[in-house]
This record gives structure tokens, sequence and C-alpha cells, in this order.
């Protein structure tokens, strides 16, 4: 681990302070203080590199842009896609499903329309009494089989690049859904973790509290700490829970998956390009349900590996270099601030206080 | 379909002597199909609009982005100042009990209790069913869970785990009695049902008049058939399900408790092993209403009878492989997925079966357009559209993006709302006059199915490009990109609304002042057994057995 001896102190005051807010996890009271290493490295530049994300006073540098990877004011179709995945995932909806379905509906409603026309009763007064027919019943037994097929065939090739295993140089990303709020690890970066808590609108917190600008985001879908992750670069990403099912999602990656405690849920994305993009938990996990957002970051390759040096945590390249020297310590800290931070509640929407 | 001929000494039963009970006994101890189908109909009205009205305090919350009015209801209802978090809990209580209660004690009740009640044992040419007073008792289950319901959230916080139920938000995540008198509930609804299947089942293969073989029966039968049969395999699955929640929640089990080797995803499998054949119990008996409706106004036999009989077997027998697609975000293996997403899809084949042998009944006919006639025209239309996007959701890989958002809400309510309500819709028009006597006002019913086909469509149709905008279900409050298709859905619901108060209208009119119904309101093409009796039927029907003779339209 570069830089050893100043990542070292700041996980030795989080040790401290991270284990007080896993004493008071049960509790979940609000607890400003349990931030860790994590969100104190910034307001000491002097002692980590600087976030690579944020201003110097703390604030987001990288803003959204309008239309992309959020919701789109009266839009009528899926969101623009920037992972590898979706492109193929919009492809077949645009491409395939969607033109099937108004041909299947367009061509009912032209037989209904027709047989209106033509076989009301003042145009046939006299009914025929057919009720049989073998070769039409064949055809529109057979053909709605062939034109399933051709859905069959793109949409199983869809999933089964979905389920495409992460290479071993994938980045790991562990959201974990909490009661209401989501948390995130780094598996493959040191002990990076931190919540993600929705941003409240200026007239609802207290004054001096963080609340939503601009810059961080749309109303109800903006967090106070972002998940930062590299574009090009597949993405393992892990789902679980600490209390109820929740979903993570996020409609321009073309990713939905359910954060089940007990269980560790898998799936690989490839971001194309850097931007904000945005999600909402999606399954019904009590009360705040709809006020967890999910908000990604992602960044040049450089940038995260400067982001994750900020975070405390260690490139994969990193740690051959300082294994030896770091081990002990490190790592016995390292699990002291994961545990501490799982538990942060979600009425800690000031995370960066200090910053502030 | 066949058509059926009355022997000459069917038309005997002129009997007068009825010996109806006093208004307690005939009502509150009735062993009469009719009257319990009639029981089961008002029970449906009642719930619907209580279902229907929980959907209007949704669409106003959801009219404009931010919370408006929640705090306030949720005051209302539970009688004093609620905290944010409580109001937004209150919001799904509402979304809850607008599903469990439109499911279970709306769309149920009227399309099996209702018309299956009151014309199977006709059209099979019986004089009742098969065991009366277990009807009864069925009917009156069904009332007991509507309350217990009802009451959950007077009890409590409500419950606000939505119509799914799912673990562990409903065991160890809502605490509290309110959680358990929906469960509860759903159990005695769920009963209801059980007993109501096997007194179907027996009537239908014990109970035909002389010459009504399996093959004559109407289509309606056949839907009901199958539909019990549905019922009988797929209930005890959720009570089996339901029950272990109830331990979960009561008496220290740990089926769905990861923390003590349970699994939440167990329940999901348990729930949709019931929950998919359930929306076949839903729509089936609305496809046999149709397929006499459309036979009816078109004055021709049904097309492709052993077609249409056999393809809602199908549907019924394939119905119970394909649950899993309601779970293809839970982290189901691949080869899982790409089973359950070609197993969905044959289910399209059987449906556009029908579809085009309805279509095929009205080529050639002589259609008219009563009102009954327009809301099946109506059906078939709104139903395909619901269809082809199931065909798409059938898609794993396309339901990794829309999974969980409006745009299956759009999907299920094109299916439900405007397939299976059309369906009932047509069918209150269409046996209407038989069951009051009195016709109902047509000018009141073609008005009230336009505003209604409008409404529904500015109300659902919209959900769609939320859903694929990446909206997602149950929650109250949105961003504010969401405004402008939930403004219209809203007043969407509002012209829906309208179109019902037109129907409420038509009902009252017609029941103080319609024109008295004669025996056959539709003519030539109404072939079926209730035609041949009054209107109203008289108490008791078919003391001497109808004989179907042998028609050689083949």
């Amino acid at each position: 681990m570069r830089m050893l001896g100043l990542t070292s102190i700041v996980l030795a005051a989080s040790l401290a302070l991270g284990s007080a807010g896993h004493a008071q996890a049960p509790t979940a009271a609000p607890a400003t203080e349990s931030t860790t290493a994590a969100s104190d490295a910034p307001a000491t530049p002097q002692a980590a590199p600087a976030d690579p994300t944020l201003n110097a006073d703390g604030t987001q540098k990288v803003a959204p842009v309008a239309g992309k990877g959020q919701p789109v004011a009266r839009a009528i179709g899926l969101q623009e896609q920037y992972s590898v995945i979706g492109d193929d995932g919009l492809w077949f909806h645009n491409w395939v499903l969607l033109p099937v379905l108004i041909l299947i509906s367009v061509f009912v409603l032209v037989l209904l329309g027709w047989v209106i026309f033509r076989y009301r009763r003042a145009a046939n007064p006299v009914p025929s009494k057919t009720s049989h027919n073998t070769t039409i019943e064949v055809v529109w037994t057979l053909v709605p089989v062939l034109i399933l097929l051709a859905i069959a065939v793109p949409s199983i090739r869809l999933l089964a690049k979905q389920y495409e295993p992460a290479p071993d140089n994938a980045v790991t990303l562990k959201a974990i859904g909490n009661q209401w709020f989501w948390s995130y690890e780094y598996p493959d970066n040191g002990d990076i973790s931190f919540s993600s808590n929705l941003l409240k609108e200026r007239n609802q917190v207290e004054a001096g509290q963080r609340y939503r600008t601009d810059a961080d985001g749309p109303r109800l879908l903006a967090t106070d700490n972002r998940v930062v992750l590299p574009v090009n670069t597949p993405i393992r990403l892990i789902t679980t829970a600490n209390d109820v099912i929740h979903s993570w999602a996020i409609p321009a990656f073309w990713v939905k998956l359910d954060a089940v405690p007990g269980r560790l849920n898998e799936t690989t994305f490839e971001i194309k390009e850097p931007g904000i993009y945005y999600g909402q938990c999606s399954e019904l996990c009590g009360a705040r349900h709809g006020f967890m957002p999910i908000t990604v970051e992602a960044v040049s390759p450089e940038e995260y590996a400067a982001w994750v040096r900020a975070k405390g945590g260690t490139m994969p390249g990193d740690e051959a270099a300082s294994e030896a020297a770091s081990n002990e310590t490190a790592e016995a800290n390292a699990t002291e601030a994961v545990d501490g931070n799982a538990a942060e509640p979600a009425d800690n929407t000031a995370t960066p206080a200090a910053v502030e | 379909m066949t058509d059926t001929a009355l022997s000459p000494a069917a038309h005997d039963h002129a009997h007068d002597d009825h010996h109806t009970p006093g208004f307690f006994a005939r009502w509150f101890m009735s062993t009469n199909h009719k009257d319990i189908g009639t029981l089961y109909l008002i029970f449906a009205i009642i719930a619907g609009i209580v279902g229907g009205v929980i959907s209007g305090v949704m669409r106003l919350e959801l009219a404009q982005p931010g919370i408006q009015y929640l705090q306030g209801i949720a005051g209302f209802v539970h009688g004093g100042e609620q905290s944010f978090d409580e109001s937004l809990h209150f919001w799904n209580v509402l979304i809850t009990a607008h599903g469990l209660i439109m499911v279970f004690f709306m769309v149920m009740p009227a399309m099996i209790g209702g018309f299956g009640n009151w014309f199977v044992p006709i059209m099979i040419g019986a004089p009742d069913m098969a065991f009366p007073r277990m009807n009864n008792i069925s009917f009156w289950l069904t009332v007991a869970g509507f309350v217990s319901l009802m009451l959950s959230p007077f009890v409590g916080i409500g419950a606000g785990t939505g119509w799914t139920v799912y673990a562990p938000l409903s065991t160890y995540g809502e605490p509290g009695p309110s959680v358990d008198f929906a469960i509860f509930s759903l159990h005695l609804a769920g009963a209801a049902s059980i007993l109501g299947a096997i007194n179907f089942i027996t009537t239908i293969f014990n109970m035909r008049a002389p010459g009504m073989t399996l093959h004559k029966m109407p289509l309606f039968v056949w839907s009901v058939l199958i539909t019990a049969f549905l019922l009988l395999l797929a209930l005890p699955v959720l009570a089996a399900a339901i029950t272990m929640l109830i331990t979960d929640r009561n008496f220290g089990t740990a089926f769905y408790d990861p923390a003590y080797g349970g699994d939440p995803i167990l329940y999901q499998h348990l729930f949709w092993f019931f929950g998919h054949p359930e929306v076949y119990i839903m729509i089936l008996p609305g496809f046999g209403i149709v397929s006499q409706i459309i036979a009816t106004f078109s004055r021709k036999p049904v097309f492709g009878y052993l077609g249409m009989a056999y393809a809602m077997v199908a549907i019924g027998l394939v119905g119970f492989i394909v649950w899993a697609h309601h779970m293809f975000t839970t982290g189901l293996p691949v080869n899982v997925k790409m089973y359950f997403t070609a197993a969905t899809m044959v289910i399209a084949v059987p449906t556009g079966v029908k579809i085009f042998s309805w279509i095929a009944t009205m080529w050639g006919g002589s259609i008219s357009f009563k009102t009954p006639m327009v809301w099946a025209i109506g059906f078939i239309f709104m139903f395909t559209v619901g269809g082809v996007t199931g065909v798409a959701l059938a898609n794993g890989g396309f339901d990794d993006v829309v999974h969980d958002t409006y745009y299956v809400v759009a999907h299920f309510h094109y299916v439900l709302s405007l397939g299976a309500v059309f369906a009932l819709f047509a069918g209150f028009y269409y046996w209407f006059p038989k069951m009051s006597g009195k016709m109902y006002n047509e000018f009141l019913g073609q008005l009230h199915f336009w505003v209604f086909f409008i409404g529904v469509n500015m109300l659902f149709f919209p959900m769609h490009f939320l859903g694929l905008d990446g909206m997602p279900r149950r929650i109250p409050d949105y961003p504010d990109a969401y405004a402008f298709w939930n403004y219209i859905a809203s007043w969407g619901y509002a012209v829906m609304g309208v179109g019902v108060l037109i129907f409420f209208l038509n009902i009252i009119l017609s029941l103080l002042a319609g024109r008295k119904a004669e025996a056959n309101p539709w003519g030539e093409g109404a072939t079926t057994l209730e035609w041949t009796l009054s209107s109203p039927p008289p108490f008791h029907q078919f003391e001497t057995l109808p004989v179907i003779e042998e028609q050689a339209h083949h």
C-alpha cells in the first residue's frame, strides 16, 4: 500500500469512530460521527490525495447531463443505453420486440375493423354456418410459433450474453440494500465502503445540513455519495441486503438485480461513457421504498484509480508492492471500518458535514 | 360450440309452486345457485367500489410530483396526525389493498362466484349446484375474508407488503397484527375458492343433462371447469406459503429467514406457483363469456369449438410451469431464465388461437352491435394489446430493464382492467336481462363503453412509456421527469370514473324502470339453455331435465 503511514493514521481514527457507529446500528440513531476514513479523506487533503470527483469545497465536480442516465420528460421509449449489454438490449426491444408487438396489434385491429364493417347485420343479413377450417386453424397455430421463434433466438442470445462471467480484471462493486439506503463496498479495492442516501430538498433539511443541488442531480435521484466506477472496464456487480429485499437498478445500464438478504447475486456490465447515471430501488421494501436512489458516476480508469486511493483503497497493482509492509494493521483496520460503515442510518443526509 | 335444442318435454316445467323462502332465509342462508350468484355479484360490485376508490386516491396523489394528499388521507383513515414515514407506509397499504381487493374480492367473485354460479348449472341443464350448502359457505367465507382485510388497517398500521406479500418484508419486516389480518383474509378467500372449485368440478362432471356431453358444453362452462381445476391445484400452494408466513411471524419458525437457514426466494417460488395460474383464473372465465357473446351476436356457432376448448386446457396446463418469469431479477441461473422465457412464450400460441377463432366466428356472421358485443370486441383488442406486452415481458433479457416498473403495471392492467373487467361488463350486460328480468338502457350501455374505453386507455397506455423510461412501481412520489404521463393517467382515471357512474346509473334506472325482458332478448344467435328459461328464471329450474339432441352440424 502506497502512503501506508498516512492511510493507517486515518484508518486508526476510523477504528474508534467505526466501532461507535457499529454499536449504534441496532437503534438506527443518526450518527454523523460514524463517517469513516472514506468521507473524512477529502477534508484532510494533506493526509490523502484529494477525491478527484469532488471540488475542494466538497461539491460534485461533474454535474449530470439532462437526458443522459436519467429519465426524460415525456419520453415514450427506453432510456438511452450507456453499457455494452444495454446496446444489445435496446436493439432487441426497438428492432425485434416493438415492431412485432405493433404489427400483431395492428393486424388484429385491422381484422376486427374488417369484420365489423363487412359482416355487420345491414351488410350481411344471413350468417354463414362455417365453424371449421382445418387449414386456417393450422396456419394460425404455426405462424405464431414461427414469430415466437424469431423472437426467442435473439432473446436467448441476449440472456446468454448478460450472464457471461466477469473476467479477472473486472472491478467488483458490492451493493448492499438497507431500509432505506444503499451501502457499497469495493472488495477488490481494499477497504472502501460508504453508504449512499437520498439528498433531501433545501426546504426539507435543517439549516447547515446538506441539501440537493442541481449539480447533485434531479429530485429523488440524487444521493450524497456517488458510486464511482471506471468506464470501459467490466464491472462485477454483487448485491445483497441487510434487512428485506431491495433491487439495484440503473435503467441506462440495462441492469436490475435484486438484493436479497442471505444471498449474493451477481451480474456483469460495462459502462461505455463517463457521466452520471441514476436509478431507484426496484423492489418494494417498506415505507421509504421510493426514496433510496442509486447514483453512479462513471469516470476514466485513471480517475477511478485516483478516487480509489483518495478513499483509502488500493488498486490491484498496489498490493504486490505494499503487501509485505502493510499486512497486519491494514487488514485489521479494514474489517473494522467496513463493519462500522455498513450500518449508517438513512436519516443522515449530511455525511460530509465536516466538508461543508 | 354445440347448438342445444330442447326436447318438447323440457318445456313442461311450468311449476309455480316455488316456496320462495323469507328474506333472511333466502339471502343469508341461501342454497339457491342463482341467489348465491346474485350475492356474489353484489359483493363484487361493493368490493370493486372500494378497490376503485383506493386507486382513485392513488391516482390523485400521483397526478403531480411531490406528496400532496397522502398525509391528510392517512390521518383521516387512522384518525390523527401521521408522520411522514407513516403516511409513506400508508401508501403501501393502499397499493396492497387495491391489489388484493381487485384480485380476490372483485374479479374472482364476479367471474366464478357470480356468473359461474348463475349460469354453469343452467347451461348444463342442472337444477342447481352439486353442493348447495357448500356453495353458501363459500360465499360467506369470501365475505369474512373481505372483512378481515378491511379490518387490517384499523388493528395496526395496515398491511403495506404489496399484494404479493413477499417475505421478509411481510415477516420480520412488518410486525403487528395488520399483516396477520391480511394473510388470514387470504386464507379465508382461498378456502372459499377451493370449496367453490370442488363444487363446480362435481357439478360439471356429474350433473349435466342427458345428451350434454363434455364436447357439447358451452365454452363458458368449459372455462369455469378449467378455472376450477386451476383453483384446486394452485390455492393450496398459496395456503401453504402464507401459513408459513404466519408461523414465521408468530411462532418462531424461519422458513423465509436467512439468518436461520431459511430463504426469502422460497416464498416467491411458492407464491408465483399459485400466482401465475391465478392470472389465468381471472381471465379464463372471461374468455368463456366473450365466446358466448361473440357467437350470439354474430348469429354463428363458435369457430373451432374444440380448438377453443383445448386452447384453454393448454393455457391452464402451461400456466403451471412458467411461474418464475415473475422472478427474473431475483438472481436465477441463466439456464432457468432461458427455460422460463421459452415456456412463457409458448402460452402465446393457444392465446393466439383464441383471438383468431373469435375473429373467425365473426367472419361471415351477421353482427349486431348491442352493448355486450361492443364490450366483447373491445375485450379482444385490449386483451391483444395486453397480451403482446406479455410476450415482451416473457423475455428475461428485456424484463431485466422493465421488471418492477410501470411497464408491468400497464401490462397487467391491460389484461385485467381492460381484459377481465371488459369481459365482466360484457357478461353483465349480456345476462342482466336474464338475471333481473329487465332490459338495460342500450344508449347508456354504449355510452358507458365509450367513456370507459377512452378512460382506461388514457389511464394505462401512458404507463408503458413511464415503465420504459424507468419509473418503478409502488412509489408515492417520482422524479419530475415522469410528471407528464402521470398527469395524463390521472385524468384518464377521472374519465374512467365517469364511465363507471354511467354504469351505476344504468343499473339503477333499468332495475327501477327497465322494459320487461323476454326469455330471449338476443334472437336466434343465443342458443344456450339459459335463453330457454323465462327472464328471470324460476326459483328452481329444470325440475324435469332437458334433453340435448344430437346436432348434425359438423
